[in-house]
């Protein structure tokens, strides 16, 4: 009998105390794919000159690129990507569903629709002024979504949220979709931008999100152990003595932090947020001390890897990694999915 | 030999207790008494209220009305971490997330016991080695829960609420779904954490005999009232189980512990 992939693993990496081990790895990974990245484009540059680059810039056209274009760039994936990653994790547990993920409650949808009727209003400018209309939008957003799934008899059921998320989504998305429709001046400016994009940002943006989407990586895995607890259910939770309205606020002020700032530095990427968590679940187990980590460092990669592909394989700078995140992350997840699923677990 | 329990001091002792689901009345009024140190059982038919009353001695639920005390102290005063280090709680079928581990289950149990940035201790460790030791699980430590069988996450659950290092145990059905191998290990573990663990526990309980056998204490319940609490001597005849089951029986001699058991007609 064939052992399923994903299960193999968990077992091991449990057993002999892989975890760091596979942490590691997975960092080197993440390493060498923003490196290639870097090298990578419409004129390849050596290693060599973009280390170069990075430690003594000399002014000259290869230098001007990487400091400028590609490394921004691949920052800004880095951020948007574990940022995004690590707040679906926290979302799946506090929703106890594993389909939840920023942008299918609506923070994304939030953000988005928030910094696009700031733009239309304002005009558009720089990038980092956004940051705090698109945090405003997603946390309207999410307490929106928490006050319609708590109508109805049983309260917060997760059924009820998940449907108000996929309402306040949608309706946020058509709403924004109506703006650009009739404000073409903003939609030049955010076309890319509403898809999740990391094209032409600049090291200034990344300088002005970073500290939010450090502070927000941070308290999430400090969240990890208190994650465990809640992800055993509310009674289980409480008999353990776990205030569980409190560490559900914090859970959602991470969320809230996290993905408003991602949205705001790259717009609302799709699917990282939720194909990541259940990679890393079914790779190395529930153990949220454990999948945070790998989900900051996995999302990162997801959508580096996602930008980079866009790049070669459509031969457009352009090309949004919403996108590709999608193209790439849905068939790995389905035959991963499979594979643990054809072991009959 | 029948035990006077009057003697012993009360762990628990309910004063009034009314618990409702909404406008539902469940327990109205009910007066009971958990000696301390002791293995009590809570019996009775479906819908008798017993599950709702362990939950509301957990603090799981709130009662509508009366007090609980515990060391005689109004559970309502106490926070949720303090009442976790005192009262442990099995609840009824409890699914973990999948892929969790039982070791990191078992972890769980000294939640009540870390602060807010406390590092794992020694006394966690020996804490968790001790449930896991007692419930046979050490070699299942690395194991997946979602692969175990019934009988062996029910251990691991256990094992978990024992971390807790609580004096108080309070298991709901924990002999459900269990096979009889497996009910018979549990009852065993529950007389050796009363005897030799010094832990008052509390369990609701299917079976009529297997209370009559294990447990010292029984409290047999129907329709949120006590029928009859004391040695199960004592409590279980023939009138009150015809009283609280609806059963005619004969209620004989254990052959092997001497404790009565029942037998339907």
């Amino acid at each position: 009998m064939i052992r399923p992939y994903g299960m193999n693993t968990a077992r091991r990496m449990a057993n002999d105390g892989g975890r760091p081990l596979g942490l590691l790895l997975l960092f080197c990974l993440l390493v060498a794919a923003v490196l290639w990245s870097l090298a990578s484009g419409a004129r390849h540059i050596p290693l060599a000159t973009v280390w170069h680059a990075v430690v003594g810039f000399d002014g000259s056209r290869e230098h001007l690129l990487v400091m400028l274009i590609r490394l921004p760039r691949v920052l800004a994936a880095v951020l948007a990507g574990s940022a995004l990653a690590v707040s679906g994790v926290i979302m799946q547990v506090v929703t106890n569903n594993p389909l939840a993920s920023p942008g299918l409650l609506g923070i994304n949808a939030g953000a988005a629709f928030a910094v696009v009727l700031v733009m239309t209003l304002f005009g558009t400018g720089t990038g980092d002024v956004y940051m705090w209309y698109a945090f405003g939008g997603a946390g309207a957003a999410a307490l929106l979504v928490h006050g319609m799934g708590s109508f109805g008899p049983s309260g917060h059921s997760t059924i009820g949220l998940v449907i108000a998320g996929a309402i306040v989504a949608t309706f946020l998305t058509a709403l924004t979709s109506a703006i650009l429709i009739f404000d073409q001046n903003t939609l030049d400016a955010v076309r890319l931008w509403t898809a999740g994009s990391v094209t032409g940002r600049t090291m200034a943006q990344n300088a002005a999100v970073a500290p939010y989407i450090l502070t927000g990586l941070a308290a999430g895995l400090f969240l990890g152990r208190h994650l465990v607890t809640l992800s055993l259910g509310a009674e289980a939770a409480r008999s353990l003595g776990q205030n569980q309205a409190v560490w559900r606020s914090v859970s959602i002020a991470v969320v809230i932090l996290l993905a408003g700032s991602a949205v705001s530095l790259a717009g609302p990427i799709g699917f990282v947020g939720l194909v990541v968590p259940h990679i890393v679940r079914l790779t190395i187990g529930a153990d949220y001390r454990w999948v945070l980590p790998f989900s900051a460092v996995g999302g990162a990669l997801l959508v580096v890897v996602a930008d980079l592909a866009g790049r070669m394989i459509f031969g457009s700078q352009d090309f949004p990694v919403g996108v590709t995140t999608a193209l790439i992350g849905a068939p790995f997840f389905l035959w991963l999915a499979r594979s643990r699923a054809g072991g009959g677990s | 030999m029948p035990v006077d329990e009057s003697n012993r001091s009360a762990k628990i002792a309910g004063r009034g207790v009314s618990i409702a689901y909404g406008s539902r009345r469940i327990v109205e009024d009910l007066d009971l008494v958990v000696p301390e140190r002791r293995f009590t059982a809570l019996v009775g038919p479906n819908g008798s209220g017993k599950s709702t009353i362990l939950r509301t001695f957990a603090g799981l639920m709130r009662a509508t009305g009366g007090s609980i005390l515990l060391d005689g102290r109004s559970i309502a005063t106490l926070g949720a971490r303090e009442m976790a280090r005192r009262v442990g709680v099995l609840l009824q079928g409890p699914v973990a997330p999948e892929g969790l581990t039982v070791r990191d289950l078992v972890q769980q149990g000294r939640y009540p016991h870390r602060s807010l940035f406390g590092r794992w201790s020694e006394a966690d460790q020996a804490a968790c080695e001790e449930a896991m030791m007692l419930t046979g699980t050490t070699t299942l430590a690395d194991t997946p829960l979602d692969t175990l069988s019934g009988g062996q996450r029910q251990r691991a659950w256990i094992a978990m609420t024992l971390a807790q290092q609580s004096e108080v145990l309070l298991l709901d059905e924990p002999t459900t779904f269990l096979d009889l191998a497996h009910q018979i290990e549990l009852m065993n573990l529950i007389t050796v954490l009363v005897r030799d663990h010094r832990k008052t526990v509390v369990a609701v309980l299917h079976d009529l005999n297997q209370a009559a056998r294990y447990a010292e204490h029984v409290v047999l319940l129907k329709d949120g009232r006590i029928a009859a609490a004391g040695h199960p001597s004592d409590v279980i005849s023939q009138d009150t189980i015809a009283d609280v089951f609806g059963v005619r029986s004969m209620v004989i001699r254990d052959p092997v512990a001497g404790t009565p058991l029942c037998v339907p007609l």
